[in-house]
C-alpha cells in the first residue's frame, strides 16, 4: 500500500477524532452546565396515567396534570376522569395527598329531537360538522338547541364512546370515561356530564319560551317550573331558562318524596335516570343511551 | 371622463343583477301592524329598554338606550304601544331580545323641523349623531359617532363616502344617492365639520352613471371655500366597497393588517349613513328607517322600500305581492356576504340593505368536494390570503393553526367561495377557522 495513503488516512482519522472529541466535552460541560431540574416524580405520576390526552382533567395533556398535580398542593389527585380509582390511587400515593372518592360519571344527551318528533326548518349544504351548520341561522332543526345530529361529538371523543344512530349521538357507558371532550365539543351544548347515580334528569335543554318548545317538540321542557316548586329539596333550579338538576342535594335527601318532581312534570319531560340504560316513555329506543 | 379607479389585488366581478329594481323609485312602505325592534342592532353592549310593557310611545321617542359600554340609542319607529319585552327571531343568532310595538296606524306621521345647523359646533353635532342612534347602515354597524372621534394620534385628513354598492342585486345607495343627492352632500358637510377637515371623496362604480352625474352636480354646488367635495369613478370590481380596498383605490393608501382607516388618516361612511347624519342634524330625526332593496327572482315584485326599522320579512313579502313558487332561499344583506334565513319573522335591523328572495336558478347548491388547489381563490383574495389552505386545514382539525394564513385579516367578502370550481364553502371554513385560531 502507498504509505502517501496511509498516513492521509490516519491523519483523517486523528482529526475527526479531535473534532469529535472537542464536541463531545463541549456537548458534556453544556450538559452539565445547562442542565433542566426535573422532578422524577412528575414522570412517575405521567407513567402512571393513562397518556390518553384527552384533556378531560381541564389540564394541557396528561403531562399538564402530571405537572400540577405534583407542584400544586390543591390539585385533588382525583382529576384523572379515564383513569378512575386505580389512577387516583396511584398518583393520591405518589403525590401523597389524601385519596377522595372518585364518582362514577357519564355523558349524557340533554336532548329528545327524535322523540319530539323536531322538524327541519330548511335543508342544510356544506361543510358536514355541527358547528359548521350551526353559523347558517343555527342549524337545519326548527329547536334552536336541539342536537345538530352530524356527528362532531362522535368524531371528537378519544375513546370512542359516542356513535350516532339516525343522526343523534349513543354514549357507549362501557368505554364513556366522562372526559368532557363532547361537551365542549357541542356547539348547542346538549352533552352534559352527569353523575351515573342520578335519580332523574330532564332530557332537554331548550331556553326557548314555552310557546316557542311547543310549537317546534312535542316533549319539550316549556319552562313551567313546576319541578323546582315540587321538590322538597330544593335541587331543581331554573336558571338563565334552563332547569338543572344538584344531584347531590337530590341523592342526599332520598327517596322519601317518591320523585315527585317526575310525576308532576306536565311534559314527561322529568324523568327517572335508570342508568345508562334509558328507555323512551312511549318506549321508542331513540332514547337509549348504552349500546 | 377621469379614468376609473379601483384596488390593485384580487377581486372579481359577479353578475350584476341591479337591472331588477335600479330603475324603481323608492316606495314608501305603509305602516304594518306590529314592529320588533331587536335590542343589539349595533357592534358593542345590546340595549336596555327606557319603556316597559303597555307603554304609548310616539314616532321617534326613546325606547332603548346602551347603559354601559359602545352603542348608540333606539328609537320607536312608529307610534304605538309596547305589547312586549321579550325574544324575537335574528337573522344570525336565531333569536334575540327585543320590544314588540303594536302600531297605532291612525296617528298621523310626525312632523320632522327643519333645523340650521351651520352655529352648532363639532362637539353638538355629534351628540346629535349619536342621540339619533346612528350606525354604519351599510351592514357592519359600528357607532358613527365612534368613527368621528378618532384617535388623537392618528390624525385625520380625508372623508370617503362609499357609494360603490359593489354588492350584486342591491340599489339601495344607488335609490338614495339619485333621489336624495343634496342631503347626501349636506350629511357630507356635516362630518366634514365633526371632523375638522375639508377633503370630501364620494366614491361610486360606474356602472351608475346617473347617481354619478346627479352626486357630481351636487357636490360641485356645495363644495366651497371651506370644502372640497368630489365624486371619484370607479370600477365595476367587487369587493370595492370594503373600507380598506376603498381606501386604497381612492386614496392609495394602504391600511396595515389589523389597523384601523384612522391610522391612515381616513374615515369612511356609507352614503346612506351620511344621509341619515343630515337627518338626524337637522330634521332631529333619529334613524329609525331605512332603504331596503327587495329582490331576486323569488319575489313576485321586486322593489326598492322605505321600511320601518322592525318591520318583519313577512310583512314586506306580502306588501311585494308573495314569494314566487321557485322560491329557494332567502337571504338577508347581499349575496356575496348576507345570510341565509329560514324564517320569515325575522325584522329588519339599521344595517339590513337588502332581502333577496333567490330562485334555483340564481343559486349554485352543488355539493362541495375536495380542494383541487387550482390556485383561484389566491387570485381573488382582495386581501392576499391563501383561502384554499385555510380550507384544508379546517377539514383536517387543525383549524387552531391557521393564525399563520391571516385568518383574522379575512372579511370574508366570499371572492373565493365565489370562484371556487370545488364549490368549497371557503368562507364558512374561514369562520370556523376564526372561531378557533388563536390571535
Amino acid at each position: 500500500m502507498d504509505p502517501e495513503l496511509v498516513k492521509l488516512a490516519i491523519g483523517g482519522l486523528v482529526l475527526l477524532g479531535c473534532i469529535g472529541l472537542f464536541f463531545g466535552i463541549g456537548l458534556a460541560i453544556a450538559a452539565q452546565k445547562f442542565a433542566v431540574e426535573t422532578n422524577p416524580l412528575i414522570e412517575e405520576v405521567l407513567e402512571s396515567l393513562p397518556l390518553a390526552n384527552c384533556g378531560g382533567c381541564g389540564y394541557p395533556g396528561c403531562e399538564g396534570y402530571a405537572i400540577e398535580v405534583v407542584t400544586d398542593p390543591n390539585v385533588p389527585p382525583n382529576l384523572c376522569f379515564p383513569g378512575k380509582e386505580a389512577v387516583a390511587e396511584r398518583v393520591a400515593l405518589l403525590t401523597g395527598k389524601k385519596m377522595t372518592a372518585v364518582e362514577d360519571t357519564i355523558a349524557v344527551v340533554r336532548c329528545s329531537r327524535i322523540e319530539g318528533r323536531v322538524s327541519h326548518k330548511h335543508r342544510y349544504i356544506g361543510f358536514s360538522s355541527c358547528t359548521a351548520a350551526n353559523l347558517g341561522y343555527g342549524g337545519p332543526s326548527s329547536c334552536q338547541y336541539a342536537c345538530i345530529g352530524l356527528g362532531e361529538c362522535a368524531e371528537a371523543c378519544p375513546f370512542d364512546a359516542i356513535r350516532m344512530e339516525e343522526n343523534f349521538p349513543v354514549v357507549n357507558a362501557d368505554k364513556c370515561v366522562s372526559c368532557g371532550v363532547c361537551v365542549k365539543t357541542c356547539p348547542k351544548q346538549v352533552m352534559e356530564i352527569q353523575t351515573m347515580k342520578a335519580r332523574v334528569w330532564v332530557p332537554c335543554s331548550t331556553r326557548d319560551l314555552g310557546k316557542t318548545v311547543t310549537g317546534v317538540c312535542t316533549v319539550g321542557c316549556i319552562g313551567c317550573k313546576m319541578c323546582v316548586k315540587v321538590c322538597p329539596a330544593d335541587a331543581v333550579t331554573y336558571e338563565k331558562d334552563l332547569v338543572k338538576v344538584d344531584h347531590k342535594a337530590c341523592l342526599a335527601y332520598g327517596s322519601s318524596c317518591e320523585e315527585i318532581c317526575v310525576s308532576k312534570c306536565p311534559r314527561d319531560i322529568f324523568r327517572h335516570y335508570q342508568g345508562p340504560e334509558i328507555v323512551a316513555r312511549d318506549g321508542v329506543s331513540g332514547l337509549k343511551m348504552a349500546g | 371622463m377621469a379614468p376609473t379607479l379601483t384596488f390593485p389585488k384580487g377581486g372579481v366581478h359577479p353578475p350584476e343583477s341591479k337591472k331588477l329594481t335600479e330603475k324603481l323609485l323608492v316606495e314608501v312602505m305603509p305602516l304594518p301592524a306590529e314592529l320588533e325592534i331587536i335590542l343589539g342592532q349595533h357592534i358593542g353592549a345590546p340595549c336596555t329598554p327606557t319603556v316597559g310593557k303597555r307603554a304609548e310611545v310616539r314616532e321617534g321617542d326613546l325606547v332603548a338606550e346602551v347603559k354601559k359600554g359602545l352603542g348608540v340609542p333606539l328609537h320607536a319607529p312608529a307610534a304605538g304601544t309596547v305589547k312586549a319585552i321579550g325574544k324575537s327571531s335574528h337573522p344570525i343568532r336565531v333569536s334575540a331580545p327585543s320590544i314588540t310595538l303594536t302600531v297605532n296606524r291612525d296617528a298621523p306621521p310626525r312632523e320632522w323641523g327643519v333645523a340650521d345647523w351651520h352655529h352648532l359646533d363639532g362637539q353638538a353635532l355629534l351628540k346629535k349623531v349619536h342621540d339619533g342612534g346612528l350606525v354604519g347602515i351599510g351592514g357592519a354597524g359600528f357607532p358613527t359617532h365612534v368613527k368621528l372621534k378618532p384617535p388623537a394620534d392618528n390624525p385625520v385628513d380625508t372623508l370617503l363616502l362609499n357609494g360603490a354598492e359593489c354588492e350584486p342585486y342591491i340599489t339601495a345607495d344607488h335609490r338614495v344617492m339619485l333621489e336624495h343627492s343634496a342631503e347626501v352632500v349636506e350629511g357630507a358637510r356635516i362630518l366634514l365639520k365633526i371632523l375638522g377637515i375639508s377633503e370630501c371623496y364620494i366614491g361610486i362604480e360606474n356602472n351608475k352613471p346617473d347617481a354619478i352625474r346627479s352626486m357630481t352636480e351636487a357636490a360641485q354646488a356645495a363644495s366651497g371655500a371651506d370644502c372640497r367635495i368630489q365624486v371619484m369613478t370607479l370600477e365595476v370590481k367587487y369587493p370595492q366597497g370594503s373600507e380598506k380596498q376603498l381606501i386604497e383605490a381612492i386614496t392609495g393608501r394602504r391600511v396595515p393588517a389589523m389597523a384601523l382607516p384612522s391610522s391612515v388618516g381616513v374615515v369612511v361612511h356609507n352614503v346612506s349613513t351620511t344621509k341619515a347624519v343630515r337627518d338626524a342634524v337637522v330634521l332631529d330625526k333619529p334613524l329609525i328607517e331605512k332603504v331596503v332593496t327587495v329582490s331576486g327572482r323569488g319575489i313576485n315584485r321586486p322593489t326598492n322600500l322605505l321600511v320601518k326599522v322592525g318591520t318583519k320579512l313577512s310583512d314586506i313579502v306580502e306588501h311585494c305581492g308573495g314569494t314566487r313558487p321557485e322560491l329557494a332561499r332567502v337571504v338577508m344583506g347581499g349575496p356575496m356576504m348576507g345570510f341565509a334565513v329560514s324564517s320569515l319573522a325575522i325584522p329588519v335591523t339599521k344595517t339590513t340593505s337588502s332581502i333577496l328572495f333567490l330562485s334555483d336558478d340564481e343559486l349554485d347548491t352543488r355539493p362541495l368536494s375536495a380542494c383541487i388547489r387550482c390556485g383561484w381563490c389566491l387570485e381573488a383574495c382582495p386581501m392576499g390570503l391563501e383561502p384554499k389552505e385555510i380550507g384544508i386545514y379546517v377539514e383536517a382539525h387543525r383549524a387552531e393553526d391557521t393564525g399563520q394564513f391571516g385568518v383574522f385579516e379575512c372579511f370574508e367578502c366570499g371572492s373565493c367561495a365565489y370562484v371556487c370550481p370545488a364549490k368549497r364553502p371557503l368562507v364558512q371554513f374561514i369562520r370556523l377557522a376564526k372561531m378557533k385560531a388563536k390571535r
